[in-house]
């Protein structure tokens, strides 16, 4: 039992729960607003933006930190992404749409925001279906290929985030900044600059030395 | 998921808006007793949730029930006191509604810099339920009181240039904060063709639910044009011009493929970016058809014969 309590996993995973957590409870006190359905989908659009942010931070984190083992969590973290992208989802064809295939089909052609968010979502179904070790193992490097989709998912997602506000870009923007920093700490100069931090980090605490700083993802 | 279907609730857990109002009235009551000790003052009977007097009836009713008080106080799109829904609600206590001038001006012959309570008295104060439909597609019943608009514009005796009539928001950062953000160009301007002014559906609102308008619902004194779009309905207004040229709103200088001059509610001309053919009414679970002009097409439909709705969106 208290080697499950140690696990992290556990905690990440009840972190990540806490959004829906929040949702239900404010659904069961009243505490939704006038606009009860506008403020599911806003939230779970939200979290899924986050969940997307937080699962790319990882890799950085990793080089940042030389603590390779954070590669273990970023199954989940994505995983729970594509949860609250489906609940973002069902919200949209069930609570906006009421399964109306003519009026989804002819909202997700004529409006860009729409187009845009669907589209990120489906190409985020086989992330979660290649996510399984013996997917990873079968695909081989085609799975590396394959996960790098979730570079223009991130981008789709906040294009649909700002395509869809009526003026105040405040918010997507600063999801966008997020996303430019996390992908540019991808580029050659971005990875160089996370290794010299991590170097400069390991000597100053001394004794831990950064274990493993090979570049990944 | 909890989403109660509006059959769910019971009748009985329904409170009629007189109670609440009373329960209201009782807890301001007692909180302005607490205020008067404290600072030797009565209540102010101007404040938002007094009682508005000598209300009549009018023939402006619907058969749809009235969207409940809380979410026509607390779901607003007032950009003056921030661009989320509950930001209204939460800042809007830094307006002072007193002293209040309105200026009518421009090409009137009678132009009057109008005292807010001397405004208030310009004509009998009247209920209307009108339906308000938002451009991002969700509508509410809102029992309004106020007088048309048309009252106020007959004392002014526009000139024969008059051709639009343009409405202006107060633009003070001090009291609004929203202002310091520009999301939009202030002070927010909307406009009206003097027909569309002088039609007797188009409403000068000083209260709600019988009662003082609340700040965040643009107070002290608003319009209501209930065929638009609600952001034609120009709130907390200081200034009344008649002109000669179009005015340009505030969201089409913003968004001019967006936001048209007349943002008539049509259900058959989509917002470039979402659909305008259905609303969520607040408080239902399903979604309605949008009417044509809102419901109000037997009233207002004459005003645009002739033109392209489709162009002149």
């Amino acid at each position: 039992m208290s080697a499950v309590l140690r696990n992290p996993k556990l905690w990440i995973a009840l972190l990540c729960l806490l959004p829906l957590g929040r949702l239900i409870a404010l659904g069961l006190g009243g505490g939704l607003g006038a606009n009860p359905i506008e403020f599911i989908t806003r939230s779970t659009g939200t979290w899924t933006l986050v969940g997307l942010l937080v699962t790319l931070s990882v890799t950085p984190l990793r080089r940042l930190t030389g603590r390779a083992d954070l590669i273990r969590y970023r199954r989940m973290l994505g995983l729970f992404t594509f949860f609250y992208a489906s609940l973002h989802f069902v919200t949209y064809i069930w609570l906006d749409q009421f399964f109306d295939p003519a009026a989804i089909a002819r909202d997700i052609v004529k409006r860009p925001f729409i187009t845009v968010g669907f589209s990120a979502f489906v190409l985020l179904i086989p992330l979660a279906v290649t996510s399984t070790h013996a997917m990873m193992r079968r695909l081989g490097r085609r799975w590396q290929h394959l996960h790098r989709l979730v570079y223009a998912i991130a981008l789709l997602g906040v294009i649909h985030y700002l395509w869809l506000v009526k003026k105040d870009l405040t918010e997507p923007l600063l999801y966008g900044g997020a996303l430019a920093l996390l992908l540019v700490l991808r580029l050659p100069w971005g990875v160089a600059a996370l290794n010299a931090a991590s170097t400069r980090w390991g000597r100053q605490a001394a004794g831990r030395k950064p274990d493993g700083v090979k570049p990944a993802g | 998921m909890l989403i109660r279907l509006p059959t769910d609730i019971a009748p009985s857990e329904i409170t009629p808006p007189e109670i609440y109002r009373d329960r209201r009235r009782f807890m301001q009551g007692m909180g302005a007793l607490a205020a008067g000790a404290a600072f030797g003052i009565g209540p102010d009977a101007r404040a938002a949730g007094a009682k508005l007097a000598g209300v009549r009836d009018s023939a402006y009713r619907l058969t749809e029930a009235s969207t409940p008080y809380k979410d026509v106080t607390t779901y607003n799109n007032f950009y003056e006191f921030g661009t989320g829904k509950s930001d209204p609600a939460r800042q809007a206590g830094s307006l002072k509604t007193r002293p209040w001038t309105v200026a009518v001006e421009g090409e009137v012959r009678r132009p009057q810099a109008w005292d807010i309570d001397a405004l208030l008295k310009l004509a009998p104060l009247e209920e209307r339920v009108y339906r308000m439909r938002c451009v991002e597609g969700w509508s509410m019943v809102i029992p309004w009181v106020g007088y048309p608009l048309n009252e106020l514009i007959r004392r002014a005796e526009p000139t024969g240039n008059a051709k639009y009539v343009e409405f202006v928001t107060l633009n003070d950062p001090r009291q609004m904060p929203g202002l310091r953000s520009r999301v939009l160009d202030w002070p927010y301007t909307e406009g009206l063709r003097l027909d569309e002014a002088m039609h007797p559906l188009t409403l000068l609102a000083v209260g709600l639910y019988g009662e003082v308008l609340p700040n965040q619902n643009g107070a002290p004194i608003r319009l209501v044009v209930p065929w638009k779009y609600g952001f034609k309905s120009a709130k907390s207004i200081v200034k009344i011009r008649f002109v000669e040229k179009q005015p340009v709103s505030s969201w089409t200088a913003a968004a001019p493929a967006e936001y048209g001059f007349y943002s008539n509610v049509n259900p058959q001309v989509d917002h470039p970016r979402w659909s305008q053919a259905k609303e969520r009414r607040i408080g239902e679970f399903r979604k309605r058809d949008t009417l044509m002009f809102n419901g109000y097409g037997d009233q207002v439909a004459s005003l645009y014969r002739g033109m392209d709705l489709k162009k002149l969106f």
